[in-house]
C-alpha cells in the first residue's frame, strides 16, 4: 500500500480516461487470484483423499468456514460487530430441517430455501443496525439472536422445542449423489457450497462495492461525502451475509440429519467471532484459516478436557486480545517475501 | 396484582444493583464489559460457600461478597482491563467473552454445575400481609437495601469529591489528568466498586434469580438492557430502566408465560431504535 500516494498524484494529474483505466487496473490487481488461495482449495481437495477417516471433522470445518466467511463480510468489510450472527445460521438449519421433514428430501432445495429464509430475516433486521453506536448494534444483534433462540424453544410444535428436530433423512444430492455412511458425499457437498459461496463473496468483496464498504467502515461520514449510500450498502451486505450464514446452517442440518436448539446458542456467535479473530478479518480467507485452526483446537481440547474445554477457549480469547489481534493477523507477513507481498495488496 | 408489582420492584432493584457497576464501566469508561455477570456470580458463590460450608450468618456474607468481588475486580482491572480501554470495541467484546467462558468453566469445575441454594435466616423467609397485600419478607429486605444503596450511589456521585473526580475523568480524560487527578486510580477504584456492587447483587439475588455456573451468560442481556435503555449519564436512568425491566419481566412471565421473554427483547430493540442513546440520555452527545 506504500505506493498509493504516488498513484494518487498520477491519477490526479492525468486525464479522466487515463484515471479510469488506472482505477480499473488497481481494482484488477486487488481482485487477482492469489497463490495461497489455490493452495487452500488444493489442500481441501487433497484432504478428501488423504484423510478418509476424518470426513466428519472436515465437514465441520467447511461449514464453520462458510459461516465465518459470511461474518467476515459484515465484520471485516462493513465493520459491524455482530453478536447475533448465529440467528441466521440457526434459522437456516431449521428451515433446511423442516423442508427435508415435510416437503422435499433433495438437499439443494433445502439449501436454497434456507438461504432465502435467512436472507429475508437479514434484510428485515438490517434496518435495526443502521442506527447507533457499536454498543447499540451489539445489543440489537444479540437481542435478535436471543429472540430467535427463544422462539425455537417455545414453538415446540414446529421445531421440536428442546428436543430438536430429527427423524428426517435426505435424498441424493440433485438426485444423483447419495449420502454415504462415512460422510464422503457430505464433505464434497459442503466443500462445493463453501467454494461457490466464497467465490461469490470474494467477487463481491473485491469489487468497487466491497471497496465502498471498507470506506464506510473507516469513516462513514467521509464515505457519505463521496456519495457512497452507506445505509443501502449496509442493508445489502448484511442481507447477503445472512444468506450465506443460513446456507451454512442448512449444511449442518443436512449433513447431521439433526437440528438442535444449540444452533441458535449464544456460544456459536462467540465461536465464530473467535474463528475470525484467529484467522484475521477483512480478506475472507481468514474465516477458512480460522475455522481449520479453531476446529482442530476445539477437537483436541474436547478430548483432553471433555467438560471444561470452554475454559481454554476463553483463555485463548483473552490471550489473543492481550497479545493483539493485528499482530497475529499479520502472520502472513512473516512468510517469504513473494508470498506475503501479494497478500498485502489484498487488504 | 400488587404482589406482582411488588415482586417486580424487588427484581428491578436487584437488577439495578447488579448492573449499576456496568453503567460505570460501559457508559463512563466506554468499555464493553460482557463479563460483568462473572463478578456477580463470584459474589453469589462466596455467599453460598460461606453459608453452607462454614455456617456464617447471611448478614456477614453480604459485605464479604462485596469485598471479595471488589478485590477480584481490582486485581483484574490492574492486570488486564486497564490495557484495553483504548482498543477497539471488538477486542473488548472478545476479551470479556473470553473471561465469561473461563469463569463459567472454572465455576463448573470447582462448584459443580448444579443450582446452588442458600438458606435464608428465618426472619427473612416467608410472607407477611401489609394492608392486604402479600409481601415476601426477603423481597422487602432486598428493596430496602437496594434503595438505600441507590440513594447512596447518587449522593456519592453528585456530592463527594471522588464523584466529581470520576465525572471529570470521564468527561475529558486528558484535561482531568492535567488538573492533577489520578485518572487510572479513579478508574480502578470505580471498577472495583462496581464489581463489588455486582457481587453484592449476586449474593442477594442467589435466592431470587438463582445461581449456577451459567449465571453470567444468562443475565448478560439483562445487564446490557438496563444500561443501554437507561443511558449512562445518570444513576436515575438505569435505576428507572431496571425498575421497568423488572416489572415487565415479572408481569410478562406471570400473565403471558409463552411469550414472556419476547416482550423484553422486543421492548429493548424498539427502545434502541427510538432512542439509541438511552431513555434518559443527556442531549448533545
Amino acid at each position: 500500500m506504500s505506493v498509493l500516494p504516488q498513484e494518487a498524484t498520477m491519477v490526479a494529474t492525468s486525464s479522466p480516461t487515463a484515471a479510469a483505466s488506472r482505477a480499473a487496473k488497481l481494482m484488477k490487481r486487488r481482485s487477482r487470484v492469489r497463490f495461497y488461495e489455490i493452495i487452500v482449495w488444493l489442500a481441501a481437495i487433497a484432504a478428501f483423499f488423504v484423510l478418509p477417516s476424518k470426513m466428519l471433522i472436515l465437514t465441520e470445518i467447511a461449514i464453520l468456514a462458510l459461516f465465518a466467511v459470511s461474518l467476515d463480510l459484515v465484520l471485516g468489510f462493513a465493520g459491524i460487530v455482530s453478536l447475533g450472527h448465529t440467528a441466521f445460521f440457526g434459522l437456516g438449519a431449521y428451515i433446511a430441517g423442516l423442508v427435508a421433514l415435510h416437503y422435499v428430501a433433495e438437499p439443494v432445495v433445502g439449501l436454497l430455501a434456507a438461504g432465502i429464509g435467512a436472507g429475508l430475516l437479514g434484510f428485515i433486521t438490517s434496518f435495526l443496525i443502521l442506527r447507533g453506536s457499536d454498543l447499540t448494534r451489539l445489543m440489537t444483534t444479540l437481542g435478535i439472536g436471543l429472540m430467535m433462540a427463544e422462539m425455537a424453544n417455545q414453538m415446540a410444535w414446529l421445531t421440536g422445542g428442546a428436543d430438536g428436530l430429527s427423524g428426517f433423512s435426505l435424498g441424493p444430492i440433485l438426485g444423483m449423489f447419495e449420502f454415504d455412511l462415512f460422510g464422503k458425499t457430505g464433505y464434497v457437498y459442503c466443500l462445493v457450497v463453501l467454494f461457490v459461496g466464497t467465490m461469490l463473496m470474494r467477487r463481491l468483496a473485491f469489487s468497487p462495492f466491497g471497496l465502498s464498504l471498507k470506506a464506510i467502515k473507516a469513516n462513514p461520514m467521509r464515505a457519505g461525502m463521496i456519495a457512497i449510500p452507506a445505509r443501502k450498502r449496509i442493508v445489502t451486505v448484511y442481507t447477503i451475509a445472512a444468506v450465506f450464514a443460513g446456507m451454512a446452517g442448512a449444511l449442518l442440518a443436512q449433513t447431521t440429519s439433526f437440528v438442535s436448539p444449540d444452533v441458535l446458542a449464544f456460544h456459536r456467535s462467540a465461536d465464530v467471532l473467535l474463528v475470525l479473530t484467529i484467522g484475521g478479518t477483512g480478506y475472507l480467507y481468514g474465516g477458512i484459516f480460522g475455522a481449520v485452526l479453531f476446529t482442530l483446537v476445539k477437537d483436541w481440547l474436547s478430548i483432553v478436557t471433555p467438560q471444561y474445554w470452554m475454559f481454554y477457549i476463553g483463555l485463548i480469547l483473552v490471550v489473543l486480545v492481550l497479545v493483539g489481534r493485528d499482530r497475529l493477523a499479520r502472520w502472513i507477513e512473516y512468510l517469504p517475501e513473494h508470498l506475503s507481498k501479494s497478500k498485502e495488496e489484498g487488504r | 396484582m400488587l404482589t406482582i408489582l411488588f415482586d417486580g420492584v424487588a427484581y428491578g432493584m436487584l437488577l439495578f444493583i447488579l448492573a449499576c457497576g456496568l453503567t460505570v464501566t460501559l457508559g463512563l469508561m466506554n468499555f464493553i464489559n460482557l463479563a460483568h455477570g462473572a463478578f456477580a456470580m463470584a459474589g453469589g458463590y462466596v455467599t453460598v460457600v460461606m453459608m453452607n460450608r462454614y455456617g456464617i450468618s447471611f448478614y456477614w456474607c453480604l459485605p464479604a461478597a462485596f469485598i471479595v468481588s471488589a478485590l477480584i475486580g481490582l486485581v483484574l482491572e490492574r492486570t488486564l482491563y486497564q490495557w484495553l480501554y483504548q482498543v477497539s470495541h471488538l477486542d473488548q467484546v472478545l476479551f470479556s467473552i473470553g473471561i465469561v467462558f473461563m469463569a463459567v468453566a472454572a465455576t463448573d469445575y470447582f462448584m459443580g454445575g448444579q443450582q446452588q441454594l442458600i438458606n435464608l435466616p428465618p426472619e427473612l423467609s416467608g410472607r407477611m400481609d401489609v394492608f392486604g397485600v402479600g409481601v415476601g419478607r426477603y423481597r422487602l429486605f432486598t428493596i430496602i437495601v437496594c434503595a438505600a444503596l441507590a440513594l447512596a450511589l447518587q449522593l456519592i456521585l453528585s456530592k463527594t469529591r471522588f464523584g466529581s473526580r470520576l465525572r471529570a475523568a470521564v468527561d475529558d480524560r486528558r484535561v482531568a489528568m492535567g488538573l492533577g487527578i489520578n485518572v487510572p486510580l479513579v478508574f480502578a477504584l470505580t471498577f472495583a466498586f462496581g464489581s463489588g456492587l455486582a457481587g453484592l447483587g449476586g449474593a442477594m439475588g442467589a435466592e431470587i434469580l438463582g445461581l449456577d455456573p451459567n449465571f453470567p451468560l444468562k443475565f448478560m442481556i439483562y445487564f446490557l438492557i438496563v444500561v443501554s435503555v437507561g443511558g449512562t449519564s445518570t444513576v436515575s436512568g438505569p435505576f428507572l430502566a431496571a425498575m421497568l425491566l423488572g416489572i415487565a419481566d415479572v408481569a410478562g412471565k406471570y400473565y403471558v408465560p409463552a411469550i414472556g421473554p419476547f416482550v423484553i427483547y422486543a421492548l429493548m430493540i424498539v427502545m434502541l431504535i427510538v432512542r439509541p442513546n438511552g431513555l434518559f440520555a443527556r442531549g448533545g452527545r
